[in-house]
């Protein structure tokens, strides 16, 4: 593997371990998550992806017992300095769920969100905001479908299309990367095709890091793929290196389905 | 036929004996289904007996009240008329307006200082508090809701009073104000109890959505979890109504307990409930003042029955949105 500047890196972590109270659940993670493309992050359950990809936007520390030790680097930034600003992070960095969770409240009022919490400080009529309502609507292919009703509950739409506004209502603040966990496990398989292309469309502009279960998915969604197990990188290289040569022998034994 | 093929396949237990059992077993009933049909009967009884009673107090005081709604009262002046004099010998008035004026105003202040309470601490226990603080606070709750009403009186008598004598410089302290503080106290615990299971009963991960597209804790809890919430801690403010409109013992020890259209929070007044607590056990059973008693009954039943209905049917709202 060529060493390209550090610059074309979105996420730089090294040396990161982790843990729940005394349970240790990373140990030295050193990974560079390249600009622009999407990554994808597979391993059996337990084996820490979640749990990296929940440390990027720092949301794992939601639980209260968790300790990290090491740097992750967003855009050049240490997001781990104790100075740094948990709502900035989550601003630059957003994050889809694996099961969809979209807000109780209107279509509309779900996309600008972020918009209104973040952009408060620039000027913003009614005008512009139905102009970010409606771009992000584009930008997932769900506006034609909900144009008319804006103003009822995101939470009566269909599966898919509530994982489709999630990723919408993350662009309006216009994040570096987005995080998804396994976005499509809780979708119909249309849902999952569909959600798939939508994130393949979104490449270039976000660099977006993805867990998931399916390797399927992982291999045809994916322009590179990191494989963890027990908590730590196994492997990291371009998917189809990654599933045709794999380089390690633990690699080669999940993608062949011996355990996972 | 296939019970042959099972036969022949198990080696273990002769085949006559086989048969006898799964013949006979379909129709067996063992203790446990006694057990079970008894507990069902149970359970049953107890939880009609609940409707039962809850119809016979009501035909009950529609009963004893019924005399007096078909005979002497005149229903303009019950409701409009603010002199409630039964005892008066030539002629006797039953007005229920400065009773009902007495408990609304009471009610009114009391809710103005228990709503605010009431949610600040629920919204503090299930939002911010973590961890021990949290458990502490939510037994110390439950442990205030349930500080008998007699005990509100005597506060309300023996420390309110002289303090609100001193403080604003009045004559008396037993007043709207007095009662409307005591039972803003009263009702705010279990105000706080019902509006903290509400916001407890909204989904963690629209937090979690919330947070991770970096929403402050108060934007997530002003933004997302109130308006989730709403339904919640609209039946927790109309339970703490219906609280105020009932309680009795705690207004008829802190208003003054003196028939007043109310103009300011420095009167006193009393309430409806207090009337029947203070004159049912004076007057003639049958008699029309006794009979006035119990319509006033049938009054402060049906509002707090509207009142307690209209909650039940708010926080049911919240489930199915």
């Amino acid at each position: 593997m060529n060493s390209p500047a550090r610059d074309d890196y979105a996420v730089h972590t090294v040396m990161l371990n982790l843990w729940y109270g005394t349970f240790q659940a990373l140990f030295d993670i050193n990974l560079d998550v390249k600009k622009g493309i999407i990554t994808s992050l597979i391993g059996p359950s337990g084996c820490g992806k979640s749990t990296y990809l929940r440390s990027v936007n720092r949301i794992n520390e939601r639980l209260g017992y968790v300790r990290t030790e090491g740097t992750i680097e967003v855009l050049g930034k240490n997001i781990l300095d104790a100075n740094v600003e948990i709502l900035q992070v989550r601003k630059q960095i957003g994050m889809v769920f694996q099961r969809p969770n979209p807000l109780p409240l209107s279509i509309r009022d779900n996309i600008l969100f972020g918009h209104n919490i973040h952009m408060r400080g620039q000027k913003s009529s009614k005008f512009d905001r139905e102009d970010v309502v409606e771009s992000a609507l584009r930008r997932v292919l769900l506006w034609d479908k909900v144009k008319d009703r804006l103003q009822r509950k995101a939470t009566e739409l269909s599966l898919e299309e509530q994982q489709k506004l999630c990723i919408a209502r993350l662009l309006p603040v216009k994040p570096a990367v987005l995080l998804m966990d396994e976005p499509c496990s809780a979708l119909d398989p249309k849902g999952t095709e569909a959600v798939e292309e939508l994130i393949w469309e979104l490449r270039g502009d976000f660099t977006i890091l993805i867990v998931t279960h399916n390797m399927a998915q992982a291999r045809r969604a994916s322009e590179e793929c990191i494989f963890m197990l027990m908590g730590k990188v196994i492997e990291h290289g371009a998917t189809e290196e990654v599933f045709l040569t794999p380089r390690q022998s633990e690699t080669a034994d999940y993608i062949e389905g011996r355990y996972g | 036929m296939a019970n042959d093929i099972a036969e022949g396949a198990s080696p273990a237990g002769g085949p006559a004996q086989r048969g006898r059992i799964q013949a006979t077993d379909f129709d067996r009933r063992d203790a446990d289904w006694y057990i079970d049909q008894g507990i069902q009967l149970l359970v049953f009884i107890g939880g009609i007996s609940a409707i039962v009673f809850i119809i016979g107090i009501f035909v009950f005081i529609t009963k004893e009240g019924f005399g007096f709604i078909f005979g002497e009262m005149d229903f303009g002046q019950f409701f409009t008329s603010p002199r409630w004099r039964p005892t008066s010998e030539y002629n006797p008035t039953y007005g229920i307006l400065a009773l009902v004026a007495g408990t609304a105003s009471v009610t009114g202040l009391a809710m103005l200082i228990a709503i605010p309470f009431s949610l600040g601490a629920a919204i503090y226990i299930a939002e911010f508090a973590t961890g021990k603080t949290r458990e502490y606070l939510k037994i110390l709750v439950e442990l205030l809701a349930a500080i008998p009403s007699i005990v509100w009186g005597f506060i309300g008598l023996t420390i309110m009073n002289p303090l609100i004598i001193k403080i604003f410089d009045v004559p008396i302290g037993l007043t709207v104000l007095n009662a409307g503080v005591i039972l803003g106290l009263m009702a705010a615990p279990i105000m706080t109890s019902i509006a903290e299971d509400a916001l407890k009963a909204v989904p963690d991960r629209y937090r979690e959505a919330a947070e991770a597209m970096g929403a402050t804790h108060w934007q997530v809890t002003i933004k997302v979890v109130l308006p989730a919430a709403r339904n919640g801690l609209l039946g927790a403010v109309l339970l703490g109504v219906g609280r105020g409109f009932g309680e009795t013992m705690a207004v008829l020890m802190a208003t003054g307990h003196a028939i007043n259209l109310p103009s300011s929070i420095f009167d006193s007044v009393r309430a409806l409930t207090a009337t029947i607590a203070a004159e049912l056990g004076e007057t003639a059973v049958g008699s029309n003042h006794y009979m006035a008693l119990f319509t006033i009954g049938i009054f402060l039943f049906v509002v707090t029955f509207v009142i307690n209905l209209t909650a039940d049917l708010v926080v049911r709202g919240v489930r199915k949105g």
